[in-house]
């Protein structure tokens, strides 16, 4: 608590503290936004693993009938890639990006529950290495193999005992169930916080789109979290106590264990998009010069968003033997759910429209995620279609449809957003040079890949194959896919590289270097342990603006 | 049906054609002619479901085209003509929204999103099996890890990984219905060119309908995860004239040879663990656990589609088939010389 004797709070001195000292002040510490990058930062140690996973799968696919991996290893890679990627890299930087922001934004000077965000991170990381521990200490029996091998949906009954002996599919199973009680406890504190600590003037329609975003997001992680945790035990019960829920051999369901996870599944989809979505809500305005175009539209809209998420997850299950009626129905909920994604993509075109542009590196990295996003929601409505889905389902197709998600959706506005709320964290900028080299190498090398991915889909090519048949037509798409990788890796290395070198030598901040309107940008870089030094009042949903121009101020007209 | 499909097939052969200009369409050129359809291309139907499934999906197509041409044209001429222009800093008009304009831009994709699923709800109830027309040809499938059992209950034919059947021809329609099983895990059954895939699920019993069109062999595999080997999990369809079919049937039904010639080799089948996984008619192997094979060299391939059948590949593949198909069920025999070509010469009297 010395800080607060120093009087306004600056990027300390360059004091020498032992190393000892700061490893024990950041495992020990409760405050949101030392655990906000944390859980960013254990995010992207987990990205680049699972990144270099795909890399193997990707040499090992690079050519027909190749031995560069055996199956059961690439058959571990993809599990663990998969697994890592939804629950160890998309999570995590869900709430380090909520938790860092939510209460910089609503003028709050720590979560609600600060001792229980440190429990939910620690349990986070502690999932995700026992997850990780299974490379050294999942076989149980020999010859059982090591790491989990299922896939990350982990189908019954290939999870049953018979099917996966040994310990990989416990470790599976555990690893996720901890992290994500982790995971249901921070969004738990990042809702009670939105909902009870917002500042004076901050009612509901004056929130950040963000902030509305975060608690929706948090809402949907608490209730679908909940089915992927019960079936996880069921299949503990199956695997240990001799359960038969989905033990096909003794009357058990195969459907069962499908419907629990994509209960979970498809709105968990939603979940990692979400933030992207409101960090694109907070970069486009700000870099457009206009405030977000159709405000409570956009809020309608990703409420909407939340509650059909939870009505369309068999859309995942259309080749499994469905009903006509309810293959129809799915379809319904399914194509409806484009329509709120819709009016999201046309109120950022709109916000744009009429602007001054400004295409510093969080504009690029968003303005490629609206490019992207528009191809991968068509694709998605390809899917939707289910008779084209009975061709396209488990192909390369998806493959090539989930990564325009994930990567041209969710990771291009996770860069956006380093490059954009990074000065706020540290004090310094990124360099937009090496910035420029990351985005168009690491761009054109995403396109190159995921790009080429779909064609091979078309043409019979099933995912979750170790090798292909030579003269299938698959051959030089594959070749180009696994090229487009080690275009991405370089991409990724000036990322890197930027982030270390700016960490020491970028250029000072300044406390609003985008001449940005939310409340974050009114404090210094990086913020004092207690965020303002007085709590902010707002009256509009720009309270910088508002300051900016007290001429022409929003509140006007809200 | 044949007028519909007309009617259907002038407006999908307009975007067909403005979808030409796309990648897609060029694919069909892949694979045409051959005996053998090496490329399983979705866009290349030989078959009414995939058929009906391709002309959807240009409906799809166009319509998705369409709205990429116009959404990401506005984000480029947005991008160019909205950038910030070199000194001017000012600030631009602050417009928060219209409410005219964000109805428009909902009532709009609610009509496309109602005529995509109009087109998709009326193609799930034509093609989805229900009940089977009364001389459609019967097939039950088993999907084990990792080869396919192939049964037809009416013909009293037994096989494997390879799925005969006769061509339907506009005078004498004659689809196929499969009945879908699992002996073990999820698998699913995929000929592109044929249909669409349908899951093979144990403890459940699913249906899917084939009806090709013209004959040759169509290559597909199993296209739900099913473990260690399943990339090695390969289909053909050998889709022959009825004649030629019933001859194949025929040739099946038959019982398995018993030359004299190779009685060494046979005794060392009979009395090794081949017996426990493997069916032979006419001697005590009734496992069910492998492929049956009183008709083994009738068939291409072996490992559902690992090597090819030849001699020297089925003497290797006795002798160890991890080298063909890590991770395969069947454990390697560790017969000496002598007995290894005895037993593969009786392996290939097996017609």
């Amino acid at each position: 608590m010395t800080v607060l004797d120093e009087g306004i709070a600056r990027p300390r001195p360059a004091e020498r503290v032992s190393a000892w000292v700061t490893v024990h002040d950041w495992a020990t510490t409760v405050d949101h936004k030392k655990l906000g990058v944390m859980y960013i930062s254990s995010a992207l140690v987990f990205f680049l693993i699972a990144g270099l996973e795909a890399s193997l799968m990707r040499i090992q696919l690079a050519v027909p009938n190749n031995d560069f991996l055996p199956p059961t290893t690439f058959n571990r890679l993809f599990t663990m890639h998969g697994t890592t990627m939804v629950f160890l890299v998309g999570m995590p930087m869900f709430f380090g990006f909520a938790n860092y922001l939510t209460p910089l934004m609503i003028g709050a000077r720590d979560l609600a529950f600060p001792r229980l965000n440190s429990f939910g991170f620690w349990l986070f990381l502690f999932g995700g290495l026992l997850l990780y521990f299974s490379f050294l200490g999942g076989a149980g029996l020999y010859g059982a193999g090591t790491a989990p091998d299922v896939g990350w949906f982990a189908y019954s009954p290939l999870t049953g005992r018979a099917f996966s002996r040994g310990n990989s599919t416990d470790y599976w199973i555990l690893g996720i169930l901890v992290s994500g009680l982790g995971s249901t406890a921070t969004a738990l504190n990042i809702a009670t916080t939105i909902i009870t600590m917002r500042c004076p003037g901050m009612t509901w329609g004056k929130m950040p789109l963000f902030v509305w975003l975060m608690l929706v997001n948090c809402l949907l992680t608490l209730i679908i979290l909940t089915p992927l945790t019960a079936a996880q035990v069921m299949l503990l019960f199956d695997r240990f106590l001799g359960a038969h829920f989905f033990d096909t051999q003794a009357g058990g369901s195969a459907v069962l264990w499908q419907h629990f996870f994509w209960f979970f599944g498809h709105p968990e989809v939603y979940v990692l998009i979400l933030p992207a979505f409101a960090i694109a809500n907070e970069i486009v305005p700000v870099f457009s010069r206009k405030p977000l175009f159709g405000y409570p539209f956009m809020v309608g809209a990703t409420v909407m968003i939340g509650f059909i998420s939870m009505s369309v997850w068999a859309h995942h299950m259309f080749v499994v033997g469905l009903s006509a009626a309810a293959n129809t129905f799915f379809t319904a909920s399914t194509m409806a759910i484009a329509v709120p994604t819709g009016i999201k993509i046309f109120n950022w075109l709109g916000t744009m429209y009429g602007g001054k542009i400004r295409f510093k590196m969080p504009m690029l990295w968003c303005t490629a995620f609206l490019f992207s996003f528009v191809i991968a929601g068509l694709t998605g409505v390809m899917l939707a279609v289910v008779p084209w889905d009975w061709q396209l389902s488990d192909s390369y197709f998806v493959v090539a449809h989930f990564h325009f998600v994930l990567i041209g959706g969710l990771l291009f506005n996770i860069f956006a957003a380093i490059y954009y709320w990074f000065p706020k964290v540290t004090g310094r900028m990124l360099d937009e040079k090496l910035g420029r080299l990351h985005f168009w190498i690491f761009t054109i090398g995403f396109y190159l890949t995921f790009t080429t991915m779909h064609f091979p889909g078309l043409l019979g090519m099933p995912r979750r194959i170790y090798t292909y048949e030579a003269g299938r037509g698959w051959d030089t798409l594959n070749l180009i896919t696994t090229l487009g990788v080690a275009v991405q890796a370089i991409g990724l290395l000036f990322f890197l590289w930027n982030v270390g070198r700016s960490l020491l030598r970028g250029d000072p901040a300044g406390d609003d270097p985008w001449d940005a309107w939310t409340l974050e940008w009114s404090t210094t870089s990086p913020p004092p342990d207690y965020n303002f030094e007085t709590v902010p009042v707002v009256h509009s949903r720009r309270p910088l603006w508002d300051l900016k121009h007290p001429e022409d101020p929003d509140w006007k007209y809200e | 049906m044949q007028g519909r499909q007309v009617a259907r097939a002038r407006v999908t052969g307009a975007i067909a054609a403005a979808f030409a200009i796309v990648a897609v369409p060029a694919m069909s050129a892949f694979g045409a002619d051959d005996a053998v359809r090496a490329v399983p291309n979705m866009f290349a139907p030989v078959s009414t479901p995939a058929n009906t499934i391709r002309e959807l999906s240009f409906l799809v197509l166009g319509i998705s085209a369409g709205i990429f041409v116009v959404v990401s044209g506005v984000l480029f001429w947005c991008v160019y003509r909205y950038r910030q222009q070199p000194g001017d800093d000012r600030e631009p008009p602050q417009v928060y929204g219209s409410n005219p304009i964000e109805w428009a831009w909902t009532i709009v994709p609610v009509l496309i999103v109602l005529i995509l699923f109009l087109a998709t709800a009326r193609t799930i109830n034509e093609l989805q099996a229900s009940e089977v027309p009364p001389n459609a040809l019967k097939v039950t499938i088993v999907g084990h890890q990792w080869w396919w059992e192939i049964r037809y209950p009416d013909l009293g034919v037994v096989t494997a990984n390879e799925l005969h059947l006769p061509v339907s021809s506009a005078d004498t329609k004659r689809p196929t219905y499969l009945t879908l099983e699992s002996q073990d895990v999820i698998h699913s059954f995929w000929i592109p060119q044929l249909a669409g895939k349908t899951d093979v699920v144990p403890n459940r019993r699913n249906l899917m309908w084939v009806e090709p069109t013209e004959t040759g062999t169509f290559l597909g595999q199993c296209a739900e995860y099913c473990g260690t080997q399943h990339a090695k999990m390969l289909l053909r369809v050998m889709v022959h004239e009825p004649a030629d079919f019933e001859r194949w049937a025929a040739t099946q039904r038959k019982p398995a040879t018993t030359d004299t010639a190779v009685a060494e080799g046979r005794a060392i089948f009979q009395s090794t663990a081949c017996i426990n996984c493997h069916t032979l008619d006419g001697t005590n192997a009734d496992g069910r656990f492998g492929p049956d094979l009183s008709h083994l060299m009738s068939r291409t391939t072996i490992g559902a589609g690992a090597a090819t059948n030849t001699r020297d590949n089925l003497r290797a593949w006795v002798d160890d088939p991890h080298q063909f198909k890590p991770g395969v069920l069947m454990p390697a025999m560790k017969l000496d010389t002598p007995e290894l070509d005895k037993l593969t010469a009786f392996l290939l009297s097996l017609e």
